[in-house]
Order: structure tokens, then C-alpha cells, then sequence
């Protein structure tokens, strides 16, 4: 076991890991931010998309170690600070953007980093960027029309 | 998977002090290695990340040279790269934007996956990579199914690809995985073509030197009509049979040669 820091959420946080420790799995259970999903755990579904160091990554496909000194944000990170919900989340509520919600956090941390990338994404942009997302609910054309209200917001 | 101990080192010189102990393994974007770790395919007593190794890092674009470091991920090399336009969109297309943001030129290349679209970009491009101990020319590099001309330790470092005249890469996806079916790249160097072939053949990729040589004497798609290829060494599973692959190939390098 060896001893791990990173920022999660903007607070600075450490655990023991093993090496074979997924980020996915230190999140979930050693911090218990149970937010960030684990789908198919074989980098396909894209429940897990978690941002390091400001980019999306899947965090069943990256070492907790390989975080070490990284900021990571999880789905629990986008809420507003006084816990209200933030701008993409309140669009997927609004627009139905969700059926089981299973896949729904990752959707969220890809929409929020195709919007840092491109504020104002086309149609085609919004699925083009959700390749790594799979929702099995087939909700995909409310979760198009939720990221292109947070866009618009 | 298997427990392993994982290595962070922060300098290249470290990273290959690490890998010279036996049974150690090399940890690049781990897109094909943490599933290929969690299927128990592979079982290293130590990984070696170079995921931290800022001279493993960057693109610099010279006169008609793209140098790409080893640990550059696929996202960075398709925002970046802009006087090899074919080379950004081949890296802006492999898998999708989260696997980009990890995956690396190096650990693509490393892997030879028979259906990975990089190793057909170096091949036609007859990039050199480069590696802690020597300088290999592509056409020296692949070896076959996931071989390579890499010792036991070695690390790739940096791949230089000449910048061609023209150049397209088309890729035939498999929908499920995102690897190529089939995929094609066409480069011109003046009056040389060189057409390298990804997804189809049992040993990985492969210059296909009858359509070169049809193109260096007429470049156009038309030049590709009366060849054939031969489907015996094709991949057959259940996304294609062999002879569905060797006509893709001659598609998909008519429909690069017309985009170029």
C-alpha cells in the first residue's frame, strides 16, 4: 500500500491505495463520493468520467496513483456551492435529460468539459463528444437538448 | 487483476532505470493496458507510469518535420498538429475524447495493435521513432501481431514524421470499439506514395506495395481499380470476413487517394 494526495473537489485529500487501485475505486471508496458510477469498468460506458487536471478522462481506465498531485473533479463538484444544482445539471433536470440516471454523472462531466472546449457546440459537436457515453435508457435526444440548454444558459 | 507496485519516476532517466528489473513493464496512457490488466492478459511485477514525465511531453513542428514526444496524448497531438493535417484527424478520431485525453503516440505504437490506427500513419509516413537507445524507421519498427523491433526495457521516446505533400487516412470503424475495421493512409512524397494498411491483415499492419506503385505512376483513384487484394491473410471475425476486409481495403484507399 503506499499513500496518495490529490485535490478532489477542491479539497485536498489522501489515502492508501494499492497499485492496482482505479480512480474510479478510490473515489467511490475511500472517499465516499459514491457520485461517480462504475458501469461496464472496461473504459466503454463512460459512467465513471471523472476530470483530472481539467480533462475527461475514465476513471475505471487510470490509476488512483497516476492522480497523485492532480485536481480531480467528480460529479459531486458541479453542484453550486450552497449545494443548489449547477448550470448543466439544472438543464438535465429541466429537460428530462435523465431516465434511470445511471449514466448521467458522466454524461455531466463530459457535456461540462466539451462546454469548457467549445461553449457553443452544434448538434453533431454534442454527439460527436459523446462517443464514450452510452446511455441504455436510449435517452440520448433529451441529454442532446439538456447540453444544448446549458449551452445557451 | 493481479496486485502489482506501481512506479511514478519523474524523469526519463529514472523511468529506465525502472524498467531494466526484470518483469517490469512500462505504463504509457493505459487504454489498452488497464483492460488488457484486468483480463489477466498480462501480469507485471512492476509498472513503470510515465504518465509524469514532462520530457515525454509535447509536439514541435519544424520545416517539414512533426516531432511528436512518446507520452504526447492523442488529443494533444489532435489540437495541436497543424502542418500534417491527416496525422490530427487520424489522432482526433481514435477512440473517443475521454480515452484521447489518456492513450499516447508511444503506447499506441509499443502496443502494435493489428487494428490501431497510428501504426499505419508512421508506416506511411516512414516516421522515425525514437527511442532511449537508437532511431528506428518505421519499415524497420513492425514486426507483427503486437511485435515490435522494441528490446526487452526499451522505451520510445519521440516519433518524427515527415510531413508528405498529401496525405489522407480512412478509417472503417468498428462501431463497438472504435478500432479500425479497415483503415487506409495514403502519403505523397513527391512522386513516391505510400500506402499503409491497419485492421485487415493477421500480421498488423502492412504496406500494400501494388497499389504504391499504381499511384506513383498516376495518382487517382482510378489507378486502384484493376487491383486485387488477396483476402487469404485477412482478419475474419464476426464484425468481417476476410474477403469483406480486402475489398474494404481497396474502398477505403480509393476513398484516400480521392480525399488527398
Amino acid at each position: 500500500m503506499s499513500t496518495v494526495t490529490m485535490t478532489v473537489n477542491g479539497k485536498s485529500v489522501s489515502g492508501e491505495v494499492e497499485g492496482r487501485t482505479l480512480l474510479s475505486d478510490f473515489v467511490r471508496n475511500n472517499l465516499n463520493l459514491t457520485g461517480t458510477h462504475i458501469g461496464c469498468d472496461t473504459s466503454q460506458c463512460g459512467a465513471c468520467v471523472v476530470h483530472v487536471g481539467g480533462k475527461a478522462v475514465k476513471s475505471c481506465t487510470i490509476f488512483a496513483i497516476e492522480a497523485e498531485g492532480s485536481s480531480v473533479t467528480t460529479i459531486e463538484g458541479m453542484a453550486n456551492p450552497d449545494g443548489s444544482l449547477g448550470t448543466i445539471q439544472q438543464a438535465f433536470q429541466d429537460n428530462h435529460g435523465l431516465q434511470c440516471g445511471f449514466c448521467t454523472p458522466g454524461m455531466v462531466m463530459s457535456a461540462a468539459a466539451l462546454l469548457e472546449e467549445n461553449p457553443n457546440p452544434t448538434e453533431t459537436e454534442i454527439r460527436e463528444y459523446l462517443e464514450g457515453n452510452i446511455c441504455r435508457c436510449t435517452g440520448y435526444h433529451n441529454i442532446v437538448k439538456s447540453i444544448q440548454a446549458a449551452a445557451a444558459a | 487483476m493481479y496486485d502489482f507496485a506501481l512506479q511514478r519516476p519523474q524523469s526519463l532517466n529514472e523511468a529506465i532505470e525502472a524498467l531494466s528489473v526484470e518483469g517490469a513493464q512500462a505504463l504509457a496512457g493505459g487504454q489498452t493496458m488497464i483492460p488488457t490488466l484486468k483480463n489477466r492478459l498480462a501480469s507485471p511485477d512492476v509498472l513503470v507510469s510515465i504518465g509524469g514525465i514532462s520530457e515525454l511531453q509535447g509536439v514541435s513542428e519544424t520545416d517539414g518535420t512533426v516531432s511528436i514526444k512518446a507520452g504526447t496524448t492523442h488529443g494533444v497531438v489532435a489540437a495541436t498538429v497543424e502542418s500534417y493535417p491527416a496525422l490530427a484527424s487520424l489522432a482526433g478520431n481514435i477512440g473517443d475524447p475521454a480515452v484521447r485525453n489518456r492513450g499516447t503516440i508511444g503506447g499506441s505504437l509499443a502496443n502494435n495493435d493489428p487494428s490501431a490506427c497510428y501504426p499505419a500513419a508512421a508506416l506511411a509516413s516512414n516516421a522515425s521513432i525514437t527511442t532511449n537507445k537508437r532511431t528506428i524507421s518505421a519499415s524497420d519498427f513492425f514486426m507483427g501481431l503486437f511485435e515490435t523491433s522494441l528490446d526487452e526495457g526499451e522505451l520510445i521516446t519521440q516519433v518524427d514524421f515527415p510531413v508528405p505533400d498529401a496525405a489522407n487516412y480512412q478509417k472503417f470503424d468498428q462501431p463497438a470499439s472504435r478500432f479500425a475495421l479497415v483503415g487506409v493512409f495514403v502519403a505523397k512524397y513527391g512522386n513516391d506514395v505510400r500506402v499503409a494498411v491497419t485492421g485487415a491483415s493477421e500480421d498488423g499492419v502492412f504496406r500494400w506495395s501494388e497499389a504504391e506503385s499504381a499511384l506513383a505512376g498516376n495518382f487517382s483513384s482510378s489507378a486502384i481499380d484493376g487491383l486485387e487484394v488477396d483476402p487469404e491473410s485477412m482478419i475474419e471475425d464476426i464484425h468481417g470476413s476476410r474477403s469483406y476486409r480486402a475489398n474494404l481495403v481497396k474502398v477505403m484507399t480509393k476513398r484516400a487517394v480521392a480525399a488527398c
